[in-house]
């Protein structure tokens, strides 16, 4: 994935119009770009080209359904540690390791180790959090979702 | 909120996208040897379960300049939360929105959001906004900033169900 910023000129007032409007989503019709491309005031033809051309410069990164990883199936828990500074590297080794990491990030923190585990199962969860307090004897809090909010996120382009 | 093997199958198939053709939907259908009016009525049906939030694009937000970003945590009042979290959570500048126990001592946060920005000042700012909306609710906040990623995959789902 691209993570420069683009220049300034790479997107024109039609590709912004459109990377703004179809955050918002797409009907799941027949023809779901013909329809969405009369409310933009575009032909079926130009709206694909944009959203094509918009993803061969890195403008967006996928168009399609976003699923629920939940509603699918399996797990997910955010976890944190505090580890001690000259252990980090040791123990971002150790954490790694495990497959039900799915991402695993270094923040600004007494808890300055912040991961998401994922399991097939519930269960799932504990356990490999129990193993990396084996593997690194230090404690695993572990944050699941009690609640998650409708998310408003919108870039503007 | 149960989804079977043809469901999957459909996940499968679009996970990284949708065929950008006039007619997504029946290409879809002629991979999977489903008609184009099974796979229209799957999606909607997922869609309307939540399984599917919705079909749109995903803005790469460091390529369009908003590259900075926060996980602010906040204390917040109990009986509150569910009402605030829902406003927070609606700002056009928050990814995730999420409430999640508290780890006390350690930890006395419950709610959590994610702020983007196009630098740090303009998280900081943000997350003004935020605090001046929850307002006397919220009795503690900090703000983390990741300093390195140290892993980052995508999730896959396993074939089959």
């Amino acid at each position: 994935m691209r993570r420069a910023a683009l220049p300034d000129d790479a997107l024109d007032e039609v590709d912004r119009a459109v990377l703004n409007r179809l955050q918002d989503g797409l009907p799941i019709t027949h023809r779901p770009f013909a329809d969405a491309a009369t409310a933009l005031g575009l032909s079926e033809t130009d709206l694909i080209d944009r959203i094509a051309h918009l993803r061969e410069i890195g403008a967006i990164t996928r168009f399609g359904p976003f699923y629920d990883a939940e509603a699918m199936g399996g797990a997910f828990c955010l976890c944190a540690m505090a580890v001690p500074a000259e252990r980090f590297d040791d123990v971002v080794t150790l954490v790694n390791a495990h497959a039900e990491v799915a991402h695993n990030y270094e923040r600004t923190h007494r808890l300055n180790m912040w991961f998401v585990l994922a399991t097939d199962r519930p269960e799932g969860i504990e356990r490999v959090a129990q193993e990396i307090e084996a593997e690194t004897g230090l404690p695993v809090l572990l944050f699941p979702k009690l609640k998650e909010f409708f998310i408003g996120f919108r870039v503007t382009a | 909120m149960t989804i079977d093997a043809t469901d999957r199958r459909l996940i499968n198939a679009t996970q990284s996208g949708l065929p950008l053709t006039p007619e997504p939907f029946a290409e879809i259908a002629s991979w999977l040897g489903l008609t184009e009016d099974e796979v229209i009525d799957r999606l909607s049906a997922m869609q309307a379960r939540g399984v599917i939030r919705r079909i749109a694009l995903a803005p790469n937000h460091y390529a369009l300049g908003v590259t900075a970003n926060g996980m602010s945590v906040w204390d917040v009042a109990d009986d509150q939360a569910e009402t605030l979290g829902a406003k927070v959570g609606a700002l056009d500048y928050v990814s995730h929105c999420y409430l999640r126990p508290r780890a006390l001592p350690d930890w006395p946060y419950n709610l959590f959001a994610m702020i983007h920005g196009r630098d740090r000042a303009e998280v900081e700012a943000k997350r003004k906004e935020i605090a001046a909306l929850l307002g006397d609710a919220c009795r503690a906040r900090e703000i983390l900033y990741s300093t390195r990623i140290l892993k980052k995959t995508g999730l896959r789902l396993k074939e089959g169900s």
